[in-house]
């Protein structure tokens, strides 16, 4: 009976690496094969699902216009692993993917950017924001990691965020005494305070308290006490937008009313779940997106999103948009049709965003341009929440 | 042919089927791969395949032969993984990559059972589900601490820092574990090959080891302790064989695993991390490890394969787990398989007789 088992273990093993050989490659192609990559499953799910909304309504309007660059999009999941994302990255390599639009999140993405850099495909990531991503980014002391030539960021860089916010607090005399809680287990949260703390120092900005938490931090009275005790007018918080709410709840609690500043992870505070969203009131944060800006383009695009999905797009999804029609750009300017190898696109890609002329306007900004650093300029807003809703500062 | 080989030893048996089909394996793999006929998400997945083989065997030492839980193994293979990688990054590009591959999955693995020897001495004295709650806690401590640390090297040689990266004092070095950020710019320098040989010197070692004096001392003690302990066996020493043995296998294979990509980070190696490899060992069969090579690739391929699902992807992946689970372990499917092989063979049995009467018809 023992064999039994065996036999059966073999036979299945051999079926399924049968179904691993054949690299499955029977769709017709009808466009550009464009990829994404990002957590459609596990903790991280509601930005890749938010990417791939987007990413997918933008193709069906760019295949609607009367042009010849069509895309093919396909969207893998990596449950924000990124084991998992280099397994789907391969996985879209045997779909003949030629350029990535992706991937959603930091970690899995400086894996990614890495084996894209080694083959050769042009990759834009709406969202991963560190800048081990893109490579070739020095610090104080010289110290560096090779530049990955053609990975680009549609999104601010860590550092930027976090100088561009220090940046804002003096300029704008928010504060001078400063307390920040950033979460130390985390990628994100950990590369915008350390540029936060360089730019502060550079600026006499005093930083009067620093309190960390974790991912499963849920009582932050420890942190907020200790801000309160030290004077802090200001509490910067690099962090996503569920622990942020907490925090604000928590400040209540103690009776603690200091300015809160957030940067692009706080996007999303008002629809948390049972949030009281007139604790946000007053409540800064530096993104590139509000769902209630007036300009026309946010306006239909928010309308769109809303009537296929039924929920407000946040930066993520409009980040994912702003890459598909970057793609666009790019590819109408030079002229990419779809058999063309991913290998000559990246050439011409690479020459064609980094070059002189190539501006773009999007959701998230508009006159956007690349350097060969792989950051995007373009310029930073602040807003305000005033009657839960954003408000321009 | 078949009856010959169940009349072996256990341990010619063993031997036969786990290097066999390791070797088989590589005998069919490789020259595909070579030759580049495998689909690009097959052959990204031959590294990473090995490395939770290995990891999977030295899980089942634990476990299978030693009959102690533990729910920290991704503990070890973290430190292997970090330590490997920072040994691989500090020897410079100037190095052979063999060099690196072999120096890293090395110095991963004498950490790792280093670590084992730490954590082996005030774990293995509790039992049970003791022990499994405080190799659990274990191997969180180690993913903690591998999140703050922050690691660099320059002209000077090594730097370590527990704070932050300004801290490291370093003039036009490289920073190679930046805390939560993890380890980036690590040589890919492992191949389906160095795998397959790791497999290989880990199964020698295991099958060895179990099959010793050594090994029969310690199936005593999972079988009963007290018993083993009144016939002279010194319970703490072979408990620590194992226990260090496994590490320091686990610490090679994170070695491997890390040279594999081009970054990690110390989340990865969490409690699910362990729970995977324990759920690749039952699945596997306690102690054996055949089951637990082709349990280990097909749980890993599963996930992949169901990409087709979409979405349901990993609702199937958990659902296919509890169907197989049941299906080889239950006693109902036990029966159930029992009598679907007795109503196989009672079809064999009466076709051949019938035929045997037809002809015996025919010739009168």
């Amino acid at each position: 009976m023992k064999n039994f088992k065996k036999v059966l273990a073999v036979a299945v093993a051999a079926v399924m690496m049968a179904a691993c050989f054949a690299s499955c490659n029977g769709e017709k192609q009808t466009g550009i094969r464009v990829g994404g990559i990002g957590p459609i499953t596990g903790g991280a799910a509601i930005y890749g699902q938010a990417v791939k909304n987007a990413a997918e309504m933008a193709v069906e309007e760019i295949n609607a216009l009367d042009s010849d660059i069509k895309f093919d999009f396909k969207m893998e999941d990596d449950e924000h692993d990124a084991e998992k994302s280099v397994n789907a990255y391969n996985t879209l390599k045997d779909w003949g993917m030629q350029i990535l639009m992706g991937t959603v999140t930091s970690g899995p993405c400086t894996a990614v950017s890495t084996e894209t850099n080694a083959d050769n495909i042009f990759t834009l990531t709406p969202s991963a924001s560190s800048t081990d991503v893109i490579g070739g980014y020095k610090d104080e002391d010289g110290n560096t990691i090779e530049r990955k030539d053609n990975v680009f960021q549609m999104c601010f860089s860590d550092p930027n965020q976090g100088t561009a916010s220090a940046q804002y607090i003096s300029e704008q005399k928010l504060a001078t005494k400063v307390a920040v809680i950033y979460n130390n287990a985390d990628n994100y949260s950990t590369g915008i305070y350390q540029k936060f703390d360089a730019e502060a120092k550079a600026r006499n900005l005093e930083i009067v308290s620093v309190g960390t938490c974790t991912d499963e931090t849920t009582d932050f009275k420890t942190q907020l006490n200790a801000a309160k005790q030290a004077g802090a007018d200001l509490v910067f918080l690099p962090i996503y937008y569920t622990p942020a709410s907490l925090i604000l709840k928590q400040a209540k609690d103690i009776d603690y009313a200091p300015k809160f500043f957030g940067v692009d992870g706080m996007d999303g505070i008002l629809t948390v779940e049972n949030f009281d969203t007139s604790l946000a009131e007053g409540v800064m944060l530096l993104t590139p997106f509000s769902a209630d800006a007036e300009d026309e383009k946010t306006q239909n695009f928010v309308k769109n999103y809303k009537e296929k999905y039924g929920d407000v797009p946040n930066q993520f999804a409009a980040d994912a948009y702003d890459c598909m029609y970057a793609l666009y750009e790019l590819c109408k300017a030079q002229g990419i049709t779809m058999d063309m190898t991913a290998e000559e696109i990246n050439d011409k890609l690479c020459a064609q965003i980094t070059a002189d002329d190539f501006t773009f306007d999007g959701l998230t900004g508009t006159g956007m341009k690349w350097s060969e650093s792989g950051e995007v300029s373009k310029a930073p807003m602040a807003v305000v929440i005033e009657n839960g809703e954003y408000v321009g500062m | 042919m078949l009856k010959k080989y169940k009349n072996l030893s256990n341990y010619a048996r063993t031997s036969i089927s786990t290097y066999g089909i390791i070797l088989l394996a590589f005998v069919i793999l490789f020259p595909l791969q070579q030759a580049g006929a495998l689909s690009y998400s097959f052959s990204g997945m031959l590294v990473p395949i090995c490395a939770y083989i290995v990891m999977a065997i030295s899980l089942n030492l634990t476990v299978g032969v030693l009959g102690e839980l533990s729910l920290g193994h991704a503990g070890f293979m973290s430190i292997g993984a970090f330590s490997g990688a920072i040994a691989a990054v500090s020897l410079g590009n100037g190095t052979p990559d063999v060099l690196r591959l072999v120096l890293g999955v090395l110095i991963g693995g004498v950490l790792a059972g280093i670590s084992g020897l730490l954590i082996g001495i005030p774990v293995l004295r509790l039992k049970g589900d003791y022990l499994a709650i405080v190799t659990l806690a274990f191997g969180e401590i180690i993913k903690n601490i591998v999140n703050c640390l922050y690691v660099g090297v320059d002209a000077a040689g090594l730097h370590f820092s527990m704070t932050d990266v300004a801290s490291l004092h370093m003039t036009n070095g490289t920073v190679i574990l930046k805390g939560p950020q993890g380890a980036v710019g690590i040589p890919k320098v492992a191949s389906f090959l160095s795998g397959i040989i790791l497999i290989l010197i880990t199964l020698f070692v295991v099958i060895n080891l179990v099959h010793s004096r050594t090994g029969r001392a310690i199936k005593a003690i999972r079988n009963n302790q007290i018993a083993a302990e009144s016939v002279g066996i010194s319970i703490t020493k072979y408990k620590m064989i194992a226990f260090i043995t496994s590490a320091a296998l686990a610490g090679m294979a994170g070695a491997m695993y890390a040279m594999n990509y081009s970054s990690i980070v110390a989340k990865k190696f969490d409690f699910n991390t362990s729970i995977l490899i324990l759920v690749f060992v039952v699945l596997g069969g306690m102690g054996k490890f055949f089951g637990t090579i082709v349990a280990t690739t097909v749980l890993y391929m599963l996930p992949e394969i169901f990409r087709e699902f979409g979405e349901y992807r990993m609702l199937i992946y958990a659902v296919v787990l509890i169907v197989v689970m049941l299906a080889t372990n239950s006693s109902g499917a036990k029966m159930l398989k029992d009598k679907i092989v007795d109503f196989v063979k009672n079809l064999f049995a009466r076709s051949k007789n019938k035929k045997v009467e037809a002809g015996g018809a025919d010739s009168e």
